[in-house]
């Protein structure tokens, strides 16, 4: 059985996440929310669940990938088959889309986590690019057209479920001794291997883990745009989701998310100026990075306690 | 037979044979040393017991087993745990966390029960707690914990670095020169803590150091190593009068009788 505990932490978190989701969907249900901005909240979902999976590839087990719109795709074709040529409810679409990618995940991963650093950057580069050329090329996808009519089936429900659950599976995963070998991956391969850590294993696991919740997002996205093709995963997705984990700060999945969210409202917000946007984008990142390097969070989180604790209101050890 | 047995351990890099045909064993409990003079190939050995190098020619047994091909991870979990000449903790994270690690190898859940959070999760997670806090009690850590590895001072990463191997709960240590950079003071103190840490855990140790004062006070045993090859083995008496270890660490002695650079 699953052992709940429910400590005041925990109830202002759970209280938290059931008010979100109520106060959106309430907005919605009044339609204060305009299509324009249903778009971005969209987006602003499917980037958090893009930004934290490539955060538990990147910042925690510190393996540098560049192949995340690639798992991406996978998760969106596979899922936009069984719904438009299949007729398979969405759940199963999804799940097999989260799956597919999983696999892919383990497929790249067993033979390029033998390379580090930029050399693993190039691999993952490539197996991502090599996905696209064969969605170009298979005309039961629809070539370089791509695919049309997918369903809308993704819908703030959805959206808003699996983003919790990608966060929550993440971040207890991270803190647990399995998380914690994945760090020690990242801060010291040797020490680790001496440690008993299976470093393949621990590798393959971080890259099955991220590539099954950016299949999940492949597959959010393509049932809310119905419309994917090859040329919605090239190589920019992917740097556009490694910017926001880098900007999170790596290792810190409330990072991710505020970098996620203020991501998608910049680019919102400068969405009328066209080509100057591409250069307000720049100039901000560039900004940030000099004054921040180490991310907007590092690689510390942000929780209640050290919230509290900043306005004095509590006291006490800090757990985990 | 014995804990440890190496047979002819060999391992050459191109033509030079870093390491020949090295015999050693090592019985439970035992705490025996390792010296020689820089370059002898001490490290290379615990390299090649811990499976980072694999030998050219020879066999290691340990617990009767053979470690050949195993990859150091696997090693590990057989009961050998080792550290490193230059230090190599996990510097950006807590001492805590250092200490927390190395317990992966005897954590009792999976990542299923770690991801739903299972009771078994959190039964394990606490027995880690408490038993990486006795360590770092033990080792006078635990006014360090929250702190990064990085910011301890020299002597306590040291001391980190043995408290994480214990963590693994092996049964043979390999010290890779525990006392380098220690004042004597800091020397002797962690003598006394090594041998407290035998008894206290059973353990059976294989330590490498240059500061003779160390290896002669606690080791029971000496392996003298010279250009890859054992030299010298025996008690520490026995090992400071042999002729062949004072001319590999101080030289021949020059002949009295022979002209002198024309002095007279």
């Amino acid at each position: 059985m699953i052992e709940v505990r429910f400590n005041k932490k925990n109830l202002i978190v759970l209280a938290g996440v059931i008010l979100i989701y109520f106060l959106v969907y309430g907005l919605q249900a009044v339609g204060v929310i305009s299509a324009f901005q249903e778009i971005n909240l969209m987006m602003l979902g499917i980037n958090i669940i893009l930004a934290v999976s490539l955060n538990l590839i990147v910042g925690f087990t510190g393996q540098l990938a560049l192949g995340h719109a690639g798992f991406m795709a996978v998760g969106a074709y596979v899922a936009a088959i069984l719904t438009t040529n299949l007729n398979q409810p969405f759940p199963v679409a999804l799940l097999a889309g989260a799956f597919s990618a999983a696999v892919a995940g383990i497929i790249i991963g067993l033979p390029t986590l033998r390379l580090r650093g930029d050399y693993l950057a190039i691999a993952t580069l490539g197996f991502g690019e090599i996905i696209r050329g064969a969605a170009n090329n298979i005309n039961y996808i629809g070539g370089a057209a791509g695919m049309i009519g997918i369903p809308q089936l993704t819908n703030w429900t959805w959206l808003y479920v699996m983003m919790v659950l990608t966060i929550l599976v993440i971040t207890n995963f991270i803190n647990s001794t399995h998380g914690r070998a994945c760090v020690a991956i990242r801060e010291n391969e040797i020490a680790a291997e001496t440690m008993g850590i299976n470093t393949t294993y621990y590798k393959v696991l971080a890259f099955a883990m991220g590539a099954f919740f950016a299949g999940i997002a492949g597959a959010l996205y393509a049932h809310y745009f119905y419309l994917i093709q090859p040329n919605t995963f090239t190589f920019f997705r992917s740097f556009d989701i490694l910017v926001m984990v880098v900007f999170g700060g790596l290792g810190s999945i409330t990072g991710s998310i505020i970098a996620a969210a203020g991501i998608t409202f910049v680019n919102a917000a400068l969405q009328d100026l066209a080509v100057l946007r591409m250069v307000i984008y720049a100039v901000l990142l560039i900004i940030i990075m000099v004054f921040r390097p180490q991310g907007l969070m590092g690689n510390k989180e942000f929780t209640l306690d050290r919230w509290l604790k900043k306005r004095g209101a509590v006291s006490g050890p800090t757990g985990n | 037979m014995a804990l440890l047995v190496t047979r002819d351990l060999t391992i050459s890099f191109g033509g030079l044979a870093a390491v020949a045909n090295v015999n050693l064993s090592l019985e439970t409990g035992e705490l025996v040393g390792l010296i020689g003079p820089n370059g002898a190939g001490k490290t290379t050995i615990f390299n090649l017991l811990t499976g980072v190098y694999r030998p050219s020619r020879g066999e290691i047994f340990f617990d009767e087993q053979s470690l050949v091909g195993l990859k150091p991870y696997q090693i590990t979990r057989k009961g050998i745990a080792r550290t490193f000449q230059n230090i190599r903790l996990f510097n950006d994270l807590s001492v805590l966390d250092n200490v927390r690690i190395a317990y992966h190898l005897h954590a009792s859940y999976g990542v299923t029960s770690a991801i739903l959070r299972l009771p078994s999760f959190h039964h394990g997670e606490a027995e880690i707690l408490a038993e990486s806090e006795k360590l770092l009690q033990i080792f006078k850590l635990a006014p360090y914990r929250n702190e990064k590895a990085r910011n301890l001072p020299y002597g306590e990463q040291r001391r980190l670095e043995i408290a994480r191997a214990l963590a693994a709960k092996p049964k043979l240590l390999l010290l890779d020169e525990p006392a380098a950079g220690m004042n004597p003071q800091e020397t002797r103190e962690l003598m006394e803590l090594i041998n407290w840490v035998r008894q206290e855990f059973g353990l059976t140790i294989l330590l490498i150091e240059h500061d003779m004062s160390l290896v002669m006070g606690i080791c029971e045993r000496i392996y003298v190593l010279d250009y890859g090859r054992v030299i010298a083995e025996g008690p520490p008496e026995a090992i400071r009068n042999n002729e062949r270890v004072i001319e590999a660490y101080l030289g021949r002695e020059v002949n009295d009788n022979a002209p002198q650079g024309g002095e007279s």
